[in-house]
């Protein structure tokens, strides 16, 4: 037998490699690797892992098979000390086995690519989430919907919906497995991630990055519903923190930008005695009434004109003594034109000199 | 000797001196430094473990003697003429004192690594028992977290690293024809600096607030903020790296300049190319990571703000650093490896490397793409989208050089004459599981299924598959194969193979499943999980104790094989490379008279063939008999 294998090493590799390729094929296919596809993603992903197997088994299969091959059919017998062929090598074999799996690699990252490309692709009119997250929770707000906030992630069905992932503290990670789609929230920076969820169905944030001791409890609740139910938590939610909201904020317009300062997490760098914030990282606010006036006459442009564009481009002015390339440039992307505008009102309205 | 010449001279009397002084600077630095700011209090914790994490471990080494013989030059003072007094060993307590001697430095190097190992080791133990279930069982999470951290750091930086650099220290002057490495004396202080990395690391455990707990990637800001075990990580690396950085340059000088006549790079064995390449790696990357640390050190400690965006810091900038040395260290954890499974293929299956320039150059190339990678581990990190895809390209264009060297040690099997010992069927088991393990990594380099399998279990199987199943069982194939070498005695091949097919089978279930449940959903670096990963879980956690157990036969083995082994002889596998034409072990001085390489070190099946001869002897005549056992130098004299 060992002696026929020696002679035909060809043929009995060339099966053995066959059969087992057919075999792992099917077993790579048949094994459920993946939790529910509640994404347009998911699917997307999962077929792409499928290619992705089916090229690895016959590079897994072929080694194996040569190496038990050569265990079996050139052992040595006991008390052989023999060598074997002084082959040093074989410059065809070896241009083939650099070729091969470089074209296999180069089409696979191609496949990548298109399904990457496809997946981040641009959305039409998204629902735009923000993602907060802390040691060691989550928190989710709607700035289109009425600037509703919850603890859960609540998802209509079928539209697209744009999360813009943020942090308080260290970093996080903002994964739905059934999504199949995770970014870090780093903090300092606004990371995004582009989907449409296609399944009803209650899922889990879970936070794929060490954070901390509380790690493997943050996780906050998914869910997605039929766009009519979506609605109606909208609502719901609007009417509840309407009322919470305006006892919280005194019910003006100034509880709302005092809101939206904290909220934004500008307090944590301008001292504003409105907003009880005290750090010093950037310019204080307390006289921003009246260097906006002096700042904005340089630039032409009135107090109002001035706050909004410090906002949206902190580079265009920077206060002596402070440093350009601090402040996060991406507000005008992380809140809404009337938000700014809110902001703007609510800061020039705090700081004047008659202030309330 | 009298008392005061035993504490002055070097050794462990002067070493542990040296403990209370360095803490005693170290308050008083502090204290004076605080003094003079008038900060309140004057004597801070915090700051006093800082300063003295860094003068205590400078003091053991100094103590301990690595510093000697170049204070005296540096200071004008006569130098002791050099009696080779520190050089060999004749008792097993020479082992514990600074000696120059490459061969008493490896055995040094991976006693002490394999120690760390087995601390290391039964850390995942606990890991996996706390993980056997859903729910807390033993450990709370913070000294969860902390376990899987110092865990990772002592596997990387004390064992995997540093292992090889032992392998390689006692067996490359041997390979290459030297007397020794060639700064001796830079070699022993690379050694000293390695325990105290590791001694500081799993100190941080008895520390308030626990082991640094952040991982062994301690991403900022979270490594800025945690309790003060973090700094016996931080400064833990700066010498371990140190040691690494120096050992890498020892070996380039050694490999460069220290050759036997007339062996030419082209006729170099693939491990003396591997341990080129990765000192090369090591002396470009380490400094990196060296870095890295200094930030979070700074910020932690001087109040700098390179990681606080508030202030202007860049958090994503930490992970370019971490990587740029993180991606090439896991080639200076894999080449070493590489090099050893050259070795043992080739030898136990009786044929030259197939391919070996091709072998040389994949080594190269690994090196090169080795440094354009790094960002593959930033995939969702928040970087800038455009890197991504180059990233993409290139980590999968690696498979490349790495097929070259799967493919050609299977040529090179290819019409052996396999002899299946325990070296062997650890090099078997490493491609096999190498090979599971770079698949996989092609997987992680397709961005889309990164983006879901990251930071899940996933990550946790492949790289257990490619530095376990990959770089350790080359480490244990490492072992058996120069064990003869190193003790002079045979191994047991019966506990040997035992050692093996445990290790191979509870591996594999131990590791396989983790794919399964990281593709599911179950994130990495969680004390606790969703019951619906239950099941796999406990079938992990029963397999991963058998795997545990399995060492200690290995462990067995080594030790009573070292104690009562039959005698080894000089050259038992029959080898054509120079470290088995002298006797086991061999001499103090390596070579009684200095070998001249005349072919390749892989010319068996060559009739007549010969890598290396000693002395005047001319090499035989091409196409004369080959000597009984099939090749190799003439006995060296010393026998």
């Amino acid at each position: 037998m060992r002696r026929l294998l020696r002679k035909r090493p060809a043929l009995g590799m060339a099966l053995l490699s066959g059969v087992s390729t057919a075999v792992g094929i099917v077993i790579v296919l048949v094994i459920d690797w993946f939790p529910a596809q509640a994404s347009t993603a998911s699917p997307q992903i999962d077929t792409l892992w499928d290619v992705l197997m089916i090229a690895s088994v016959p590079i897994f299969v072929l080694v194996m098979s040569v190496a038990l091959y050569s265990v079996f059919a050139f052992r040595a017998e006991p008390g052989d000390l023999s060598d074997g062929e002084p082959i040093h090598g074989n410059t065809r074999l070896e241009v083939i086995w650099v070729t091969i799996p470089f074209i296999m690699v180069s089409a696979l990252a191609v496949y990548g690519w298109i399904v990457l490309d496809d997946i981040e692709a641009k959305q039409t009119d998204p629902l735009i989430v923000n993602v907060t997250g802390q040691q060691f929770a989550w928190r989710f707000d709607y700035p289109d919907e009425g600037k509703v906030k919850s603890t859960q992630l609540m998802l209509p069905k079928d539209r697209d919906v744009e999360f813009r992932v943020n942090t308080d503290d260290v970093l996080h990670d903002f994964w739905v497995p059934e999504f199949r789609l995770k970014t870090d929230a780093v903090p300092g920076l606004t990371t995004k991630i582009r989907l449409k969820p296609s399944r009803i169905g209650e899922y889990d944030v879970v936070c794929a990055e060490l954070c901390g001791i509380g790690h493997s409890t943050m996780r906050a609740a998914v869910r997605v519903v039929t766009p009519e139910d979506f609605d109606a938590w909208i609502a719901k939610e609007q009417q509840s923190e309407g009322d919470g909201g305006a006892a919280a904020a005194g019910g003006d317009e100034a509880g709302a930008g005092r809101q939206l300062f904290t909220d934004t997490g500008c307090n944590r760098c301008h001292t504003l005695a409105d907003a009880e914030s005290t750090s010093a990282v950037g310019p204080g606010l307390d006289d921003l009434t009246a260097n906006a006036t002096a700042y904005g006459k340089e630039a032409k442009q009135s107090p109002e004109e001035y706050v909004k564009t410090s906002i949206e481009d902190p580079g265009a002015f920077v206060v002596p003594e402070f440093e350009d390339g601090i402040m996060p440039a991406d507000y005008a992307e992380q809140l809404s034109p009337e938000e700014i505008d809110t902001l703007v009102k609510y800061l020039l309205s705090v700081s004047s000199q008659d202030k309330p | 000797m009298t008392l005061y010449a035993k504490f002055m001279g070097p050794g462990w009397y002067r070493a542990a001196i040296s403990q209370p002084l360095s803490l005693a600077f170290a308050v008083g630095l502090v204290a004076a430094v605080r003094t003079l700011y008038g900060y309140d209090p004057v004597l801070d914790g915090d700051a006093i473990t800082t300063v003295a994490l860094i003068a205590m471990p400078l003091g053991f080494i100094v103590g301990i003697g690595c510093f000697d013989y170049w204070f005296r030059w540096a200071s004008g003072a006569p130098t002791t003429p050099e009696d080779h007094s520190g050089h060999g060993a004749k008792t097993w307590k020479d082992y514990f004192k600074v000696n120059t001697d490459h061969k008493v430095i490896g055995i040094q190097y991976i006693i002490t690594t394999f120690l760390f190992f087995i601390l290391g080791g039964l850390m995942a133990m606990v890991i996996r028992a706390e993980l056997a279930q859903p729910g807390t069982q033993f450990v709370d999470p913070n000294t969860y977290n902390g376990l899987f951290s110092v865990h990772a750091s002592l596997m990387i930086f004390l064992f995997i690293i540093p292992v090889f650099a032992g392998i390689a220290n006692y067996v490359i002057p041997l390979m290459i024809g030297a007397p020794d490495m060639a700064f001796p004396r830079l070699n022993a202080l690379s050694f000293w600096m390695l325990p105290t990395a590791g001694v500081m690391m799993i100190a941080s455990f008895f520390t308030d607030g626990g082991a640094f707990a952040t991982g062994w990637t301690a991403y900022a800001p979270l490594s800025t903020e945690t309790p003060i075990g973090q700094q016996f990580f931080t400064i833990g690396v700066q010498f371990a790296g140190a040691s690494s950085i120096a050992t890498a340059l020892n070996f380039l000088v050694t490999i460069i300049t220290m050759r036997a006549p007339g062996m030419t790079f082209w006729r170099m064995p693939l491990l003396v190319w591997a341990n080129f390449t990765t000192s090369l790696l090591v002396v470009i990357a380490t400094p990196f990571i060296a870095g890295s640390q200094f930030f979070v050190l700074l910020d932690r400690s001087l109040g700098t703000h390179f990681f606080d965006p508030a202030a202007g810091g860049d958090v994503l900038m930490y992970q370019h650093v971490f990587w740029f040395y993180s991606h090439p260290a896991v080639y200076i954890m894999m080449l070493p490896g590489f090099g050893i499974v050259s070795e043992v293929i080739s030898t136990h299956a009786r044929k030259p490397v197939f391919g070996y320039r091709m072998m040389a150059f994949s080594l190269v190339a690994i090196v090169i793409l080795g440094f354009t990678v790094w960002a593959h581990h930033m995939f969702v990190s928040g970087m800038f989208d455009w890197l991504r895809v180059p990233m993409m390209i290139t980590t999968m264009l690696i498979a490349v050089p790495t097929g070259i060297k799967i493919f050609s040690w299977l040529a090179t099997l290819w019409k052996g004459v396999i002899h299946l010992t325990t070296p062997m069927l650890f090099a078997l088991g490493f491609i096999t599981m190498f090979t599971l393990g770079g698949i996989s990594g092609i997987i992680l380099a397709v961005i889309p299924v990164v983006i879901h399998v990251s930071d899940t279990y996933f990550i946790v199987a492949h790289i257990h598959y490619v530095l376990f199943g990959g770089s350790v069982f080359t480490i244990f194939a490492g072992l058996y194969h120069w064990f003869p070498k190193m003790t002079g005695r045979m191994y047991d091949e019966r506990l040997g193979k035992l050692h093996f097919w445990l290790s191979f089978v509870f591996f594999n279930l131990t590791f396989g499943p983790m794919h399964f449940v990281g593709v599911d959903g179950m994130p990495r670096r969680v004390a606790d999980y969703a019951d619906q990963f239950a099941t796999m879980n406990a079938l992990i956690s029963v397999s991963s104790f058998i795997f545990g157990l399995s060492f200690l036969v290995f462990l067995y083995n080594m030790i009573t094989s070292w104690r009562n082994g039959p005698k080894a002889a000089a050259n038992p596998w029959r080898a054509h490379s120079i470290e088995w034409q002298v006797s086991s072990p061999p001499p103090i001085f390596n070579f009684d008279e200095i070998p001249t390489v005349v072919g390749g070190p892989y010319e068996y099946g060559v009739p007549g063939a010969v890598h290396a001869v000693f002395g005047d002897k001319k090499a035989p005549v091409k196409g004369a008999p080959a000597p009984a056992g099939g090749g190799g130098a003439p006995p060296p004299t010393t026998e």
